[in-house]
């Protein structure tokens, strides 16, 4: 029947859900490993002030 | 809607993902991401590798959004050039509005996730390049300056600047340096290629060296360009990112490249047309690894550095 035909708009839809798809678990994925990195690292954990260190020339 | 309504033609240029990547501008992109991961490499601070990817691909993202609010605000002269006609905007497959609001949103969000992720000075300066490139360039300079190269290029060279400062928070003289190679590196690249490639700027009323000053005194231009543009790549080397490797490299590519833009400099038209631009081809060539080897030999000095040699 026709309507198991697939339309070029098919396939540019199902691409652009797939892209959609993709990069919203990317962006899950980059805001969990950025919070367990920082985390871990203490980055959230109040400190006392420290001195900086220069790194210019 | 039933099937017998169903216009296929109405649907043909649908957009696909690919379309709305296309918006980012991925081939400038690749520019961004390697700048950039150099000057967050050749900081002498070590970032955590989750963190300087985050921070590379905020960068990039935000780079992408300035591409598409440029093809937002340039849709109009996009259509009329035979290099830009294919772009989504004019080919029909992205409208204006979804590309300002592609752009806008990627813009805050490199932004704040960059500030984030890294320090706020590094999203200072990312949004500060995308403001200079969308604003300053692209709605105001670009269209009115000849020198719009000039200050386009300006907002290339940020990202090494950006990818130091996310390391060290900090903005130092070899960070300004590294982008003030990109920055004059660009006009002898680009006017290179204008000597001669037939560009179709005319068409879209966009003012080019070559047209409103001519042709003789883009050649003065590259001269004078690549002569400020060796000493601050060789002045490079003596800053804390230089070194035997990147010196060596400078010393031997910008004496090539000083001895192409002699050459340029030289020359006119009837003796470039006689041997088809043979001379301001191989000098546009000579560009291409130029940037790539000098961001390489510092890449080679950091990871010469982290091994303790």
């Amino acid at each position: 029947m026709g309507l198991s035909n697939e339309h070029e708009m098919h396939r540019r839809r199902r691409s652009r859900n797939i892209g959609v798809a993709v990069t919203l678990v990317a962006f899950v994925a980059l805001v969990l490993g950025l919070t367990m990195v920082k985390v871990t690292r203490g980055d959230f954990e109040k400190r006392p002030p420290q001195a900086e260190v220069s790194n210019g020339n | 809607m039933s099937d017998a309504s169903f216009d296929s033609q109405a649907y043909e240029n649908e957009a696909q993902f690919g379309d709305y990547f296309a918006l980012l501008k991925p081939r400038v992109m690749t520019l961004v991401v390697f700048t950039a991961f150099v000057g967050l490499l050749a900081a002498p601070v070590a970032v955590h590798p989750f963190i300087g990817f985050c921070a590379v691909l905020f960068i990039a993202v935000g780079g992408g959004a300035s591409g598409a609010l440029n093809m937002w605000y340039d849709s109009d002269i996009d259509a009329v050039m035979k290099r830009t006609a294919k772009r989504p905007i004019p080919a029909g497959k992205v409208t204006r509005d979804e590309a300002l609001a592609i752009g806008l949103t990627l813009s805050v969000f490199a932004c704040v996730f960059l500030g984030l992720a890294t320090n706020w000075l590094a999203a200072g300066l990312l949004a500060f390049t995308i403001f200079f490139y969308v604003v300053i360039y692209t709605m105001w300079l670009k269209r009115i300056t000849p020198q719009n190269i000039v200050i386009g290029g300006a907002a290339g060279a940020f990202p090494p600047m950006i990818g130091w400062a996310a390391a060290t928070g900090d903005i130092s003289t070899a960070s300004v340096l590294m982008f003030c190679l990109t920055f004059l590196w660009t006009p002898p690249h680009f006017w290179a290629l204008a000597l001669f490639v037939r560009m179709d700027y005319d068409n879209a009323t966009v003012p080019m060296l070559t047209v409103t000053h001519g042709r003789r005194a883009t050649r003065v231009h590259i001269l004078v360009y690549t002569v400020l543009l060796a000493l601050f790549a060789i002045g490079l080397g003596f800053t804390q990112v230089g070194g035997p490797v990147y010196l060596t490299v400078a010393l031997v590519l910008n004496a090539l490249f000083l001895k192409g833009a002699v050459q340029i400099w030289r020359r006119d038209e009837d003796a470039s047309e006689a041997d088809n631009f043979k001379v301001e081809k191989s000098f546009f060539k000579l560009s291409l690894l130029y940037l790539f080897a000098h961001f390489g030999a510092i890449l080679i000095e950091a990871g010469l550095d982290r091994m303790g040699w």
